[in-house]
């Protein structure tokens, strides 16, 4: 099979039953949108693990480049203060 | 021992219903480790493991029905070719992945309003067990009705795949209406329409899918017919249920 005959890749995400959020899951191959949905259903959720799927051409997520990774990153480590551990939460806010 | 449809038109129907799903679900496993692609692989073994589910409904309360104490899994691997009643079209071999997937579509197409009519069945345990089924089939009608719009609406050789594909099955599609004693029976109890009844809905989604996948409905109104009815099965179905058999026949009554 050439390059050109093969299916675009597409990243699945998952919301699980009981996740607030979607979740990556992994990627496949498929034609199109509509059948990457359906593949992901096939592929992704056959354990019973979703409510709801999400699909996008993996070449259409721009990621952060791994070079730069110290200036991007390296400057919040010294900067414990952001973190709310130094906070109480009250019981009644409940999950955050 | 089988018993003749006249002594128990319920146990007929019955077999009918699980024999379709056990050897479309039996074919549809051959492609298991061997589809062109991993996603149509994953999705071809789910199908069948949902056949084969629908099947241990359907043959669990034959048994029942029959009463002599036969389990799904005796009247699925202890019967001979001539006890089974699926329709001629699910027993024929897979042939390529165009038609399989063409199969499946005509077959679908079939199962959704059927199961749906099901439902309102006067028999409590076929509605049950037509609404756990046709929440499955309405996942096989989208995938398998998309994949023959793909092909059919494709490159000039999957257009000339999915023709064949049509050409081979159609003559085979038409069984499934021939209404019989068993079907008026069912029908008279209010278990189950008649099939004829839903030849016109069944037809409509065929037209309307085919139309979008560039593809021309044949002509001709000839059916094979042999298969619900135990009359005359292709020489395939012996095959397929000497490789789907082996197991039973060779260690009898053994499990895990």
């Amino acid at each position: 099979m050439t390059h050109e005959n093969e299916w675009p890749l597409w990243e699945v995400f998952i919301r699980g039953q009981h996740g607030m959020s979607h979740r990556h899951v992994g990627s496949l191959h498929a034609a199109d949108a509509e059948h990457a949905i359906r593949n992901a259903r096939d592929v992704y959720t056959r354990r019973n693990e979703g409510v709801s799927i999400w699909v996008v051409e993996a070449g259409k997520i721009t990621a952060s480049n791994p070079s730069d990774k110290g200036p991007l990153f390296d400057p919040a480590r010294d900067k414990v203060y952001r973190h709310p551990t130094f906070y109480d939460i009250p019981e009644e806010v409940g999950k955050m | 021992m089988t018993v003749s449809a006249a002594e128990s038109p319920l146990f007929e129907f019955l077999l009918r219903q699980g024999d379709n799903a056990l050897v479309l679900g039996h074919r549809t496993s051959e492609w298991c480790g061997v589809a062109p692609v991993l996603e149509e692989d994953i999705a071809l073994a789910n199908m069948a493991l949902d056949l084969i589910g629908q099947t241990q409904l359907w043959l669990g309360y034959a048994g029942e029905v029959e009463g002599a104490g036969r389990t799904a899994d005796d009247l699925a691997f202890l019967r001979e070719v001539y006890d089974y009643r699926n329709l001629l079209m699910l027993e024929v071999p897979n042939g390529d992945f165009g038609r399989t997937q063409m199969r499946q579509f005509l077959f679908d197409a079939f199962q959704v309003p059927w199961l749906t009519r099901l439902q309102d069945s006067k028999n409590t345990r076929v509605a049950e067990i037509a609404a756990k089924c046709l929440k499955e089939a309405l996942y096989h009608l989208d995938r398998s009705s998309h994949t023959v719009i793909a092909l059919g609406d494709g490159t000039e050789e999957s257009n000339r795949r999915m023709t064949d594909a049509l050409t081979f099955l159609w003559p085979y599609s038409g069984e499934v209406f021939k209404d019989d004693a068993t079907d008026n029976a069912m029908a008279e109890a209010g278990v189950a329409p008649l099939p004829s009844d839903l030849h016109s809905v069944w037809l409509e989604t065929v037209e309307r899918v085919l139309t979008e996948a560039c593809l021309t409905l044949p002509e001709g109104a000839f059916a094979q017919s042999g298969g619900r009815t135990g009359f005359r099965h292709t020489e395939h179905l012996g095959h397929m249920l000497a490789v789907m058999q082996t197991l039973q026949r060779s260690y009898p009554g053994a499990t895990w």
